[in-house]
């Protein structure tokens, strides 16, 4: 796929919101080029919502512009909305319905007509593979089809661009990856796709950009490769005896980032190195170690999590809540 | 904004009302047990309280308990309609459907004004169902076809403004749970009424209570219509001695308050 180099097509400056004493976007500032996925990544609590909320004309800035589509989201809300698809955290859908029906009613909603409407929805759940259920329930889908068909009901009018807000969060592997093969399906018919993540890891697969989004702000932004070229990651060594660590971390301090110590855990024999990112091979670790003598039980390349993402960017764990939890699950 | 602009504006927004209510109608077709519910409702009403409690009260000025039971079900069905409204708007906002709506080129009316024109239509529907079962218990309407029209139309007007106040309430709860928790609070405002004994016997605080309550209001508005026994004489509360007017006063200003509150509900919602 060749590389789009268009025009922003979401472009916000300086946005600003306010929720009673919480401070949600605090001078956000994106530009979106088209025909490409964009990244929001952050914690909970980040402003990524927000954002997409403002962009996709549901909640107005205090401050700042937003422009989607070619469109000012403030003073023309009713064009946006004509150029974009929306899905949510939830599936925005009517269980007590089928799912061909909940598209046809929200073609009807997107004015496309009665027989359009019907046309499309069985266009739609034939290309995405869910032609065989819709005429079923939508209470009787499974977690991973009812976000599928939530993901297609934004897909009515061919969006220009798309917004997705989390659209994996609690989805199992299998799922996740259906979700991500549309979304690389629709970027390839043109539709710029803007999602939120909490997973660097989904930003990674789908993403060309990346905006990395803390306390209502951008902290950092660039392709994946350069935001984990400032992240690392890490190397860990699991050694026989614990007393061949300090030999291990010499062993490997040529590979080390510079500046940042190296974790000896003696009860777990465990040593973990931090390192940049020039890509890294296993075979190179494991010829280090045995050079040095060391007998290693286990190395395995890590690669940065959320959290460290964030320990790098700001200097702070993600939130407070996420790495108590992190410390449980320990 | 230019007439024919407006005009297309108003079209589009009638267009996306209807095609709303026609998906709270459709989901009644795969819902079989809701309308059973719709019909057990007033059949179970019916017996319970007409022959349970009817054996029991005596009716002021003689006459059949369950002629004087009928009117007050139809109110107390129609009050409790506020359900409906409240379930579903709370349902859609809890699941998102109503942030994708207001992300859609529809019109934000459409979502309220397309759930109470559905909720109109089925509770006619139950309101027949109901007066069916009274027939068959014994209930009759007495005064002609004129009276007993003007009955139902005036129900009607009730049951609309009383699905905006749901309309409205459900756009405050932020999902299904909290909707269900208003629920119990109806009970009260159908029990605190003359739908089944006379206030005359009430502590004097719940007496005004009952007698300024719109549901006793429209309760005796229907006994006179219909020609049911229980309507009381003498010295009494304004809205009893005036009931029709009463209760059309109460509707037309319960869609006063709600139906402004509940549009820009829709319209500023998240803003």
């Amino acid at each position: 796929m060749g590389t789009h180099t268009g025009e922003a097509i979401v472009l916000a400056e300086g946005l600003r919101k306010r929720f009673g004493e919480t401070q949600a976007l605090d001078g956000l500032d994106l530009a979106v080029p088209a025909g490409t996925v964009y990244g929001l990544l952050g914690p909970n609590g980040a402003g990524k919502s927000t954002a997409v909320r403002v962009f996709s004309t549901l909640t107005r800035p205090d401050e700042g512009t937003a422009v989607v589509a070619g469109h000012d989201v403030v003073r023309d809300p009713a064009a946006v909305r004509r150029r974009i698809g929306l899905a949510g955290q939830h599936a925005a859908l009517d269980e007590q319905l089928t799912g061909r029906e909940n598209l046809r009613i929200f073609g009807r909603l997107f004015h496309l007509g009665r027989a359009k409407a019907r046309q499309r929805a069985d266009e739609l759940l034939e290309r995405f593979q869910l032609a065989h259920a819709g005429d079923r329930l939508v209470k009787t889908y499974s977690g991973g089809m009812r976000r599928r068909l939530d993901l297609i009901s934004s897909l009515i009018i061919s969006p220009t661009v798309l917004f997705l807000d989390e659209p994996t969060t609690g989805l199992d592997p299998r799922s996740r990856n259906e979700i991500w093969d549309t979304v690389r399906d629709l970027v390839t018919d043109g539709t710029t796709v803007l999602l939120t993540t909490q997973y660097l890891d989904e930003a990674d697969q789908l993403a060309q950009n990346i905006a990395v989004i803390d306390t209502g702000k951008v902290i950092a932004a660039g392709t994946p490769d350069e935001l984990k070229a400032r992240i690392g990651g890490r190397i860990d060594v699991v050694v026989s005896d614990n007393s061949d660590l300090g030999e291990a971390a010499r062993a490997l301090a040529v590979l080390a980032s510079s500046g940042v110590d190296p974790d000896l855990d003696a009860e777990r024999n465990l040593l973990s190195v931090p390192v940049g990112t020039e890509s890294l091979a296993l075979p190179d670790i494991v010829r280090q170690l045995d050079q040095a003598g060391v007998k290693a039980v286990d190395v395995g390349i890590r690669k940065p999590t959320l959290d460290e993402v964030f320990l790098t960017l700001t200097g702070k764990p993600a939130t407070e809540d996420e790495s108590e939890k992190e410390e449980v699950a320990r | 904004m230019t007439a024919p602009a407006m005009n297309s504006t108003f079209r589009s927004g009638l267009s996306d009302g209807l095609t709303v209510m026609s998906r709270n109608l459709l989901k009644l077709k795969h819902q079989p047990g809701q309308i059973v519910a719709t019909f057990a409702f007033p059949l179970v009403s019916v017996v319970l309280f007409g022959y349970v409690f009817g054996s029991a009260i005596p009716i002021p000025g003689g006459g059949n308990y369950r002629e004087y039971l009928m009117p007050g079900l139809f109110v107390m069905g129609t009050v409790f309609g506020v359900m409906g409204a409240l379930t579903v708007i709370a349902k859609d906002n809890g699941l998102g459907v109503m942030d994708r709506y207001r992300s859609m080129p529809m019109a934000r009316s459409a979502v309220p004004f397309g759930q109470t024109a559905s909720d109109l239509l089925v509770s006619a529907g139950s309101l027949v169902v109901m007066a069916a079962c009274g027939l068959l218990f014994g209930w009759r309407a007495h005064n002609g076809i004129g009276a007993t029209l003007g009955a139902f139309a005036l129900l009607l007007l009730l049951q609309y403004a009383v699905s905006w106040v749901g309309v409205y309430l459900g756009a405050l709860a932020k999902n299904e749970e909290t909707a269900a928790r208003i629920g119990p609070l109806i009970f009260p405002i159908t029990m605190i009424s003359n739908v089944f004994v006379p206030t005359e016997g009430m502590p004097a605080v719940l007496r005004t209570i009952a007698d300024w309550n719109p549901v006793s209001s429209a309760t005796i508005a229907l006994r006179e219509l219909f020609g049911n026994p229980g309507v009381p004489t003498g010295d009494l509360a304004w809205p009893l001695a005036n009931p029709v007017l009463a209760t059309a006063g109460w509707s037309v200003l319960l869609l006063a308050i709600f139906v402004p509150l509940a549009v820009r509900r829709f319209r500023n919602a998240g803003l």
